[in-house]
């Protein structure tokens, strides 16, 4: 036994030895230029394929994230090399929903990627950025909101939306559109993500100058709402909005409802999840929730995004396949700004995006490495996520 | 009003899991701590059948009950049965039902993953009536209804019916009560079997009273359930229920006047104050242990 581990500790050793003399000074890894085109912007072209690695989860809790985000980018690469010019070759591998896994699969796709894409989780991604920061390898985040995750290092972007970015554009859209004057918010006080989000609420209704009638707290776990929603319903609100993950926005906004409790919910990306109308029904309605992207939301680049990933999958595309998608033109953008595959100008290209339109909008990388687009604001209706106007 | 509501229902929750839990361990003596993993396991299965078997809930009731009653046969057999004769047998009982609950847990989340389940929306008709300004719905009407029927029928049971009689027969000796002619282990294992079946019935009523169920549901009523059996007296039924009932009502009026970070604090605190002014609980009877 204790020669089998030995053995597997001096492969593992070699391999990384041999990995690092392959990657030339960190920068490139065609070897040679070989990715260093001619021409810019639509006029650039580099002969090599660019290799692009994705960690996705395909298997495990969030598979079912991982296998949209892989149709959303298998879409674009498509539509991308068709432009010509410049080509890409796509390597998607699974991190299995688990964070050891996703540092190996990032490993595997440091050796010999242009940038990383993913991975799917921010847990996962806290565990694996650092090997690909470490390797000056760009990475571009698709859907991790967490706090802190381009933090990480100067070649980690992302262009999911934070709570922090989608919240205030929320809670102004639902003041507009009921013309809020008082609210309830209630929020899970021992929850870092959940806690982040109350934060941005509270600001940004002070900010407002909207009258809190009352602050409640409960707990992740708790399950019965009954109590706390007779005390927000005796404040009498306008709306009440909610930091919660859905295991208690569930039975939260259902047991709202039975209590007579009719005023608008505005929630938090844990909000954010069709299973809320599977499974509280017609307690749902009326919720106000924010997203990155909205199925409903119309724009020419949108409406082809939708109709080709229709024909080519047979089902309409989620938040997730479009934030794949975009990820990819990002990508392509940057490349061709310096016409060139290699790392470090990837990684430049990328601090240049600028109002690039994509499906999810209008995209700017801020100095942050994070981007900026506007947010689609969702009320459900008739069991289903519309745009709120 | 309705927090008086609120917690009239939250505490009837408590009470039908406590009744079950006192039922074993206020007559037999024997602390099942697998019981909260029955609760889990009848709101998974009651979920199964309501959503894959497309049964009624009026269906999915009574076999959840009776898997609860298989479940408690299995708990007797295998956690209680085997230690039976040594002098640590509750210790030993205690500690193998834990394990038990542990391998229901297992089972659970192998079948289930750790996903939160639910009931259709519609399972269970959304009736509501007004009492003083106050909503109430038809689920809660059941609920509390179910709770006091089996309070009364099973005090009457164990009081008055030849299957009581022996319980309590057991309880005072097993000796004597086998020189009786008393069929011990038939009675325990009837005994587990209808605790179970009461701890599987509150555990989908649970499940659908908030709309959710968890692995860790057992888990969070536990501690509640051991609490609502040691204020209303260790064995009494009627105490599980008026136990039960001022759990819930403790914790609704701290969570409307204190805040909800301080449920746990004033439903513990309640049992702590009650322990030292009457330890034998509101409806217990002292206890004097023969040398």
């Amino acid at each position: 036994m204790k020669n089998v581990t030995m053995a597997v500790a001096l492969t593992g050793a070699l391999a990384l030895t041999l990995t690092a003399c392959g990657d030339d000074g960190g920068s490139g890894s065609g070897g040679d230029g070989a990715l260093v085109g001619e021409g810019t912007g639509a006029d650039c072209t580099i002969e090599e394929a660019i290799p692009v690695g994705a960690a996705l989860s395909l298997t495990g809790a969030a598979a079912s994230y991982g296998a949209s985000q892989q149709k959303g980018l298998e879409l674009a690469a498509e539509e991308l090399n068709e432009v010509g010019g410049v080509t890409y070759d796509l390597t998607i591998e699974d991190d299995q929903t688990d964070a050891r896994q996703g540092i190996s699969v990032f490993e595997t796709l440091t050796a010999d990627s242009s940038i990383i894409i993913g991975p799917t989780l921010s847990n996962t991604a806290f565990q694996a950025q650092p090997v690909a920061q470490e390797a000056s390898v760009p990475v571009m985040a698709i859907s991790n909101t967490a706090a802190g995750i381009t933090e990480q290092g100067n070649y980690i972007f992302r262009n999911a939306l934070t709570e922090a970015q989608v919240i205030p554009q929320t809670v102004r859209a639902a003041v507009e559109a009921y013309d809020l004057e008082s609210v309830v918010v209630m929020y899970s006080n021992d929850d870092a993500f959940t806690e982040d989000g109350y934060k941005v609420f509270a600001e940004t209704l002070e900010e407002d100058g909207i009258d809190v009638a009352a602050t409640l707290t409960f707990s992740k776990a708790d399950t019965d709402f009954r109590a706390l929603l007779t005390e927000a319903a005796n404040a009498e609100p306008d709306a009440i909005m909610v930091s919660g993950l859905i295991e208690a926005a569930i039975p939260l906004v259902t047991q709202a409802r039975e209590l007579g409790l009719d005023v608008p919910i505005v929630g938090g990306n844990g909000f954010n999840n069709p299973q809320l109308m599977a499974d509280a029904g017609e307690a749902a309605e009326g919720v106000v929730v924010g997203a990155a992207w909205n199925s409903a939301s119309e724009g020419e680049l949108n409406n082809a995004f939708k109709a080709d990933f229709e024909e080519e999958y047979g089902h309409g595309p989620d938040q997730f396949a479009a934030q794949a998608h975009a990820a990819m033109h990002i990508i392509d953008e940057a490349v061709r700004a310096n016409c060139s595959g290699e790392r470090d100008d990837i990684q430049d290209g990328l601090g240049q995006i600028n109002e690039l339109d994509t499906v999810l909008g209008p995209i700017t990388i801020n100095s942050d490495r994070d981007a900026e687009h506007e947010a689609v604001v969702q009320v459900i209706q008739d069991g289903q996520f519309a745009v709120l106007d | 009003m309705q927090q008086i509501l609120n917690g009239v229902f939250l505490g009837s929750i408590y009470a039908l899991f406590a009744i079950g839990f006192t039922l074993v361990f206020g007559i037999l003596d024997r602390l099942n701590l697998a019981h909260p993993a029955v609760f889990a396991v009848a709101a998974f299965v009651g979920i199964e059948l309501v959503v894959s078997g497309g049964l009624s809930i009026w269906l999915a009731l009574p076999l959840s009950a009776i898997l609860g009653a298989l479940l408690g046969l299995i708990i007797e057999r295998v956690a209680f049965r085997p230690l039976k004769g040594r002098p640590d047998a509750h210790f030993g009982g205690l500690i193998a039902s834990i394990g038990l609950a542990g391998m229901f847990g297992a089972l659970l989340l192998a079948r289930y993953g750790p996903d939160t389940r639910r009931f259709p929306p519609g399972t269970f008709p959304g009736t509501s009536y007004e009492v003083f300004g106050a909503r109430v719905s038809l689920l809660q009407v059941v609920i509390l209804s179910v709770a006091i029927v089996l309070m009364v029928g099973l005090t009457w049971l164990v009081a008055k019916s030849r299957l009581g009689r022996a319980m309590r027969a057991i309880a005072e000796n097993p000796d004597a009560a086998t020189v009786l002619g008393v069929n011990v282990d038939r009675i325990t294992a009837i005994t587990f079997a209808l605790s179970s079946a009461l701890g599987a019935v509150a555990g989908v009523m649970f499940a659908m009273y908030v709309n959710s169920a968890q692995h860790g549901m057992g888990i969070a009523i536990e501690l509640k359930g051991l609490a609502v059996i040691i204020v209303g007296g260790m064995g009494s039924l009627p105490g599980a229920l008026v136990g039960g009932l001022i759990l819930g009502l403790a914790e609704v009026f701290a969570i409307a006047y204190i805040g909800a970070s301080w449920r746990d604090m004033a439903a513990f605190a309640l049992l702590f104050l009650l322990l030292v002014v009457r330890p034998q609980g509101l409806f217990g009877k002292k206890r004097v242990r023969e040398v």
